[in-house]
């Protein structure tokens, strides 16, 4: 018995042969490399390659159906001592700011609201999102319509109210067009921030609240030094993204006013789109692009060390 | 960088029902109804009025016949006792509306079911197979999520053209993937995380191959993930306007967004009517889908931002 079990153990045929290709098949980078290969195929072809080429075109005087050229810094002289270029960087930081300040002050406001105990306290929740949810481009009709310089609602509520003698021109006049395409999209980004806060509002303790009232706290002491001192890190990223899409906002402004008028209200988006497609020329349109480039990576290493500053102050693990 | 925020924001149905902590839960007894009035319910119904109107303007007069559209003063303009279908009946029969809802239905379906594909498999790998230098891809695809298409769309263009893709529906299915695939892979690898490792080593262990245990374990307990991600990535899809502006150029092609806006402005004076009806119809497929899915949106929010 013993004898036929030392047999079969040392029996060359009972171990399978394992080859290259066995060990291969269980090698993490090898079929990691498998699994990351669609996802990276998508980015390398359609956005690393697009946003390299784009800064090269940038130095090259391109036009559509005509490769370009190589000339240097040329494009950007041109925009350098271009007035309508730089009246556009005066509208995108004016458009990102303001509207960024107000996005953030309403968005914790109505977060704050939305974080008392009512009735149809979740029907109130879920309808506030809508605004997020439908299509900007079909908004900002809506929107194009309630500005409408004759038939607007808004005017006439405030006609009949007796407050103003004639019909606002939204869209037609320098800043009145400015503060409008603000408002929509300040209307546009309140949902986001105020949903992704109240997110953030729902894991305070509600202890602490109590903690503090008992300590003798005014409301506005507990908002300062509890509800806001633990809501930083959300804060932190919710407004680098808010101001990111801001600041690389094309679709409103497309629909309302397609940056007039006489150019008051176009973005750097807008202009290069205009310069690039509209006009041809590639080129000069991938400059205005590319100068985006530095303002958006300022709010990409904000919000970074934003982040890793938050990580070593909890203690926690590099993840 | 992954876990920072993860327990700082609350679950997608605590979010909408604040079952977990309501702070006034405890201290709300202290606040008189006058109090609660001032502070509470008037500036939440301004701002939800505000939020909420300009739909209601849409849909209002997407109804309305033409002669009360411009005549505000004969007719109260808040209400119309003679509702219409004229301006929907003009969209869907009179011109190519249809056929760009169902442009934007596939490209929108086929751009988001590749990216999930795309994005389960990198996720998995990120989180699960832990390669040389997983962490710098968690990175570089957090920051492909930063790129936006406003500074790639002009060498976008080209390169659509150079693919032979100008002005077909697969410019579209295979440029949005690079918006959705970001934001979706960072997702699964939150939910992907929350899976406990010893059932997969116990799968391992009886002899399961990595395919089989991402099919038959990871991804039916990450379902939920998979929804959120869904969804939102169709959400994306069907707002997606500038890269829809730029590469489609014949009429039959357009979707939705961009047709409206370059094909129904013309110098019609009663052309709101039917803007209107384009916008509601437009906005109904994604408001329906999200009355079902509210939890879902949710947690897609809350899971972009917490990563």
């Amino acid at each position: 018995m013993a004898d036929l079990a030392l047999k079969h153990a040392i029996s060359p045929r009972s171990i399978p042969d394992v080859g290259a290709w066995d060990r291969l098949k269980v090698n993490r980078n090898w079929l990691a490399l498998w699994f990351m290969l669609p996802a990276a195929a998508f980015l390398l072809l359609f956005l690393a390659y697009p946003l390299v080429l784009g800064v090269w075109l940038s130095f090259t005087d391109a036009r559509i159906g005509r490769g370009g050229e190589f000339v240097g810094l040329e494009n950007y002289e041109w925009l350098w001592d271009d007035p309508v270029f730089w009246l556009s960087v005066f509208n995108t930081l004016l458009y990102t700011g303001v509207a960024s300040v107000f996005k953030f002050a309403i968005g914790l406001y109505l977060a704050l609201l939305l974080n008392h105990n009512m009735s149809f306290k979740a029907i109130i929740r879920a309808a506030v999102l809508i605004p997020f949810i439908v299509p900007t481009v079909l908004s900002a009709i809506a929107f194009w319509w309630i500005f409408d310089s004759q038939f607007s609602i808004v005017s006439w509520s405030l006609r009949k109210l007796g407050l103003i003698a004639t019909n606002i021109d939204f869209l037609g006049d320098t800043w009145n067009a400015r503060w409008s395409v603000i408002f929509a999209n300040i209307w546009r980004g309140v949902p986001f921030v105020a949903i992704t806060l109240l997110a953030g509002l729902q894991t305070v303790s509600p202890s602490l609240y109590e903690a503090a009232t008992i300590d003798g706290a005014t409301p506005w002491q507990r908002f300062r030094y509890v509800t806001y001192p633990l809501l930083t890190p959300i804060i932190a990223v919710v407004m680098t993204f808010s101001v990111l899409f801001t600041f690389t906002d094309f679709q409103l402004i497309w629909v309302l006013t397609r940056g007039g008028p006489a150019n008051a209200t176009h973005l750097m988006a807008t202009l290069g789109y205009q310069r690039a497609i509209g006009g041809g020329y590639l080129g000069e349109g991938s400059a205005i692009a590319t100068a985006m480039i530095p303002f958006l990576l300022a709010a990409i290493l904000i919000s970074w060390f934003g982040l890793q500053r938050r990580k070593w102050q909890q203690g926690e693990s590099n993840d | 960088m992954t876990d920072v925020l993860a327990s700082k924001v609350a679950s997608p149905k605590a979010v909408l029902s604040g079952v977990t902590a309501d702070h006034t839960e405890g201290m709300s007894y202290l606040q008189t109804l006058p109090r609660r009035l001032v502070t509470l319910y008037l500036p939440l119904s301004l701002i939800v009025f505000v939020l909420l109107f300009p739909f209601y303007w849409m849909a209002l007069t997407a109804i309305k016949p033409d002669e009360q559209l411009l005549d505000l003063d004969r007719f109260n303009p808040f209400w119309t006792w003679t509702p219409t279908l004229k301006h929907i009946d003009k969209l869907l029969f009179g011109t190519h509306y249809p056929l760009w809802l169902m442009n934007t239905m596939l490209v929108a379906i086929t751009a988001t079911i590749l990216s999930i594909v795309a994005s389960v498999l990198a996720a998995y790998a990120i989180v699960r197979l832990r390669y040389k230098g997983a962490q710098w891809f968690g990175v570089a695809i957090f920051l492909a999520y930063l790129i936006p298409p406003s500074i790639l769309f002009i060498p976008l263009s080209t390169v659509v053209f150079q693919y032979g893709l100008f002005d077909t529906p697969f410019a579209l299915i295979l440029t949005y993937p690079t918006i959705l695939i970001p934001f979706s892979t960072w997702l699964l690898m939150g939910y992907f995380k929350t899976i406990p490792f010893e059932l997969e080593e116990c799968a391992l262990i009886d002899g399961a191959s990595r395919y089989q245990i991402l099919t038959k374990i990871v991804l039916p307990l990450a379902v939920p993930g998979l929804i959120s991600a869904f969804i939102f990535c169709f959400t994306l899809c069907w707002n997606e306007f500038i890269y829809a502006l730029t590469f489609i150029s014949s009429t039959e092609n357009k979707t939705v967004p961009v047709a409206i806006v370059n094909e129904f402005v013309d110098g019609d004076i009663y052309r709101w009517g039917s803007l209107m009806a384009g916008a509601l119809v437009g906005s109904l497929p994604l408001v329906i889908l999200y009355a079902f899915f509210v939890e879902h949106y949710v947690s897609a929010m809350t899971g972009a931002v917490k990563e």
